[in-house]
């Protein structure tokens, strides 16, 4: 009880007054908001399907209607970004882990997307894509709390003048993108974090690292997309993003018990096969899906998606296997994984072999990362959530300056000059690092002081699902 | 009586059980288990992190047998669990004082 109080208390010490409302109103308010939605589906549907009879010319000219291709693809690619967290991320991450720790890897991934889908529900769409006003460079405002004031007709902007998707969709979407920035998190603090500390973290995190940095990367007016910071479907909001989250939780968290001393091999790379296939079929949603509609662009998205994926799986096994003997299968998922990140970026900006090149580096790259780097600097980011995801993040990020290029296959952007882009790009993945690394800090700080972030040693050897979770992944 | 207890690569399994019941050895309990000897372990690679395996899978063999037919025991095991390659295991022989049949209450070599 007195934990509870405790993470409570810091819930309310570091939210806006706005957000501690939220949190107190959540309950009540959120019935309410329901209902009016109902009602105003009720009083709307009607008139919807009269307008288009009567004043059909004068209504497309005045308010664009959603595409029915466009408005199934959007739905579709939410779907496939879902499949990438559950299971998708769950399996990769769960198989990767001791046999001991398998259902806590599995429930932190679940919980966490449960508790972010809710939160962005609350006040996450609202502060991501608002409009913040005189603080619009880095955030939105609090108009849409609860969804407020959106209906099955409201609509959103997609690259395209005068073409729109569903409002709803388009929150679903993003929501999918902020659940799974948060799960990614869980890889850097796994068979160690305690299970509370890890919801409290995933609440702050997403509310002062994730909103912010979404609504400046992607929000119109927000600072880098102002500047021309180029991220398709969120190298920096979603990969840097979660990547440095982990880095910092590891340093913070320390080592597991044993590390380096005992074996901790993965107790079922088959699921982890299984994880990294559904992730890649996913990331078609993510990559593709980012385009906002089913166009070429989407297309360029999606072969990027298959054959930078592709090379760079071929990176990493090829690397593995002149430098440690032989090709795991482990390393192929991981470089497929590395590659997809890469390309996250770049999916709709750059062409096919600019692609190829840009995830057979990442592959080569975050190859080091989680072998040479890690020693380096003796971190224990135990699912190399830095490794792959934050080092891809940023080979991708500034890749997509230099393979955006017409010279090089990539579509262009207004005003391209390659040293200008990357310069821009650089400056979003610093700021991205920085902000995040900041915010995950005093984040895992606070709640070390006050919660604690780590199960005892005790239940740590004994593994944190009959520890946190009291039921075992196996009884054979 | 005589105990016999033989470490054997686990592919042998079958051949050395058959060669057992060729000459007329009735029962045997097997265990798998882990061990080290002159064969060395090898290096399991995760990622960035080597694991060296120690321990390699073997499979147990116990039989209780009359004194005579030790030395075919011995012999019959030995055949067919060779390979010539290092870690094809060990037999060891102990002396057996006692054996009761839990069905019948009989004992010593009757039981067996």
């Amino acid at each position: 009880m007195k934990k509870l109080f405790a993470s409570l208390g810091l819930i309310c010490a570091l939210g806006s007054p706005g957000l501690a409302l939220a949190q107190d109103a959540a309950a009540p308010v959120e019935e309410a908001a329901v209902v009016e939605m109902v009602e105003a589906v009720a009083a709307e549907a009607p008139v919807a399907e009269v307008a288009p009879a009567e004043t059909a010319p004068a209504e497309e000219a005045a308010a664009p209607v959603p595409d029915k291709g466009d408005t199934a693809w959007m739905m579709v690619s939410t779907l496939l970004v879902i499949l990438m967290i559950v299971p998708g991320v769950a399996l990769f991450y769960g198989g990767l882990v001791r046999a001991k720790n398998m259902l806590s890897v599995l429930t932190q991934v679940m919980a966490i997307f449960c508790l972010i889908a809710i939160l962005w529900a609350v006040y996450g769409y609202s502060l991501a894509f608002g409009d913040g006003g005189g603080l619009n460079w880095a955030i939105g405002d609090l108009s849409k709390l609860f969804l407020a004031g959106i209906t099955p007709a409201s609509t959103a902007a997609t690259f395209s003048a005068g073409v729109v998707i569903p409002e709803f969709t388009f929150v679903a979407f993003q929501l999918s993108f902020a659940a799974i920035t948060v799960a990614l998190i869980v890889g850097g603090l796994a068979e160690r974090v305690k299970f509370s500390a890890l919801l409290v973290f995933a609440l702050l995190w997403f509310t002062f690292s994730y909103l912010p940095i979404a609504h400046m990367v992607w929000a119109t007016g927000g600072y880098l997309f102002s500047k021309g910071d180029l991220d398709f479907a969120g190298g920096t909001v979603v990969h840097i993003n979660a990547g440095i989250a982990a880095l910092v939780g590891a340093l913070v968290l320390g080592k597991r018990i044993g590390y380096g001393r005992d074996a901790m091999p993965p107790h079922s790379l088959p699921m982890t096969m299984i994880g990294a296939s559904l992730l890649w079929v996913g990331w078609f949603g993510f990559n593709a899906g980012s385009n906002l509609e089913a166009t070429g662009g989407a297309a360029l998205a999606f072969i990027n998606t298959i054959l930078a994926t592709a090379a760079a799986g071929l990176a990493w096994m090829f690397a593995e296997w002149m430098l440690r003997g032989k090709p795991s299968m482990l390393g192929v998922a991981s470089g497929v994984v590395a590659g997809l990140v890469a390309i996250t970026p770049a999916a709709g900006l750059v062409g096919p072999m600019g692609g190829i090149v840009l995830g057979a580096i990442a592959g080569v790259v975050c190859l080091w990362g989680v072998t040479g780097l890690k020693k380096t600097l003796g971190y224990d980011d135990t699912l190399d959530v830095f490794g792959i995801h934050g080092i891809g993040g940023i080979i991708g990020a500034i890749g997509t300056g230099i393979f955006v290029s017409p010279a090089l296959g990539g579509v262009g952007v207004a005003d391209y000059s390659m040293a200008g882009q990357v310069v821009t790009q650089v400056t979003g993945v610093l700021i991205t690092i920085v902000w995040s690394g900041v915010v995950s800090f005093i984040a895992f700080k606070l709640i070390g002081m006050t919660m604690g972030l780590r199960v005892s040693e005790e239940q740590e050897r004994e593994g944190l699902d009959t520890a946190s979770h009291g039921e075992r992944a196996y009884t054979l | 009586m005589k105990f016999v207890t033989a470490i054997i690569k686990p592919f042998k399994l079958d051949e050395v059980r058959e060669a057992l019941s060729a000459i007329g050895v009735t029962g045997l309990t097997v265990t798998e288990v882990k061990g080290f000897g002159r064969q060395k372990g090898h290096t399991e690679l995760y990622r960035g992190a080597e694991y060296v395996v120690d321990f390699l899978p073997k499979v147990k063999i116990e039989i209780a047998t009359r004194a005579e037919l030790l030395e075919r025991v011995i012999e019959a095991i030995e055949k067919a669990a060779n390979t010539g390659k290092i870690g094809d295991g060990k037999i060891f022989v102990t002396s057996l004082e006692q054996v009761v049949r839990i069905r019948t209450g009989e004992s010593g070599p009757d039981a067996l």
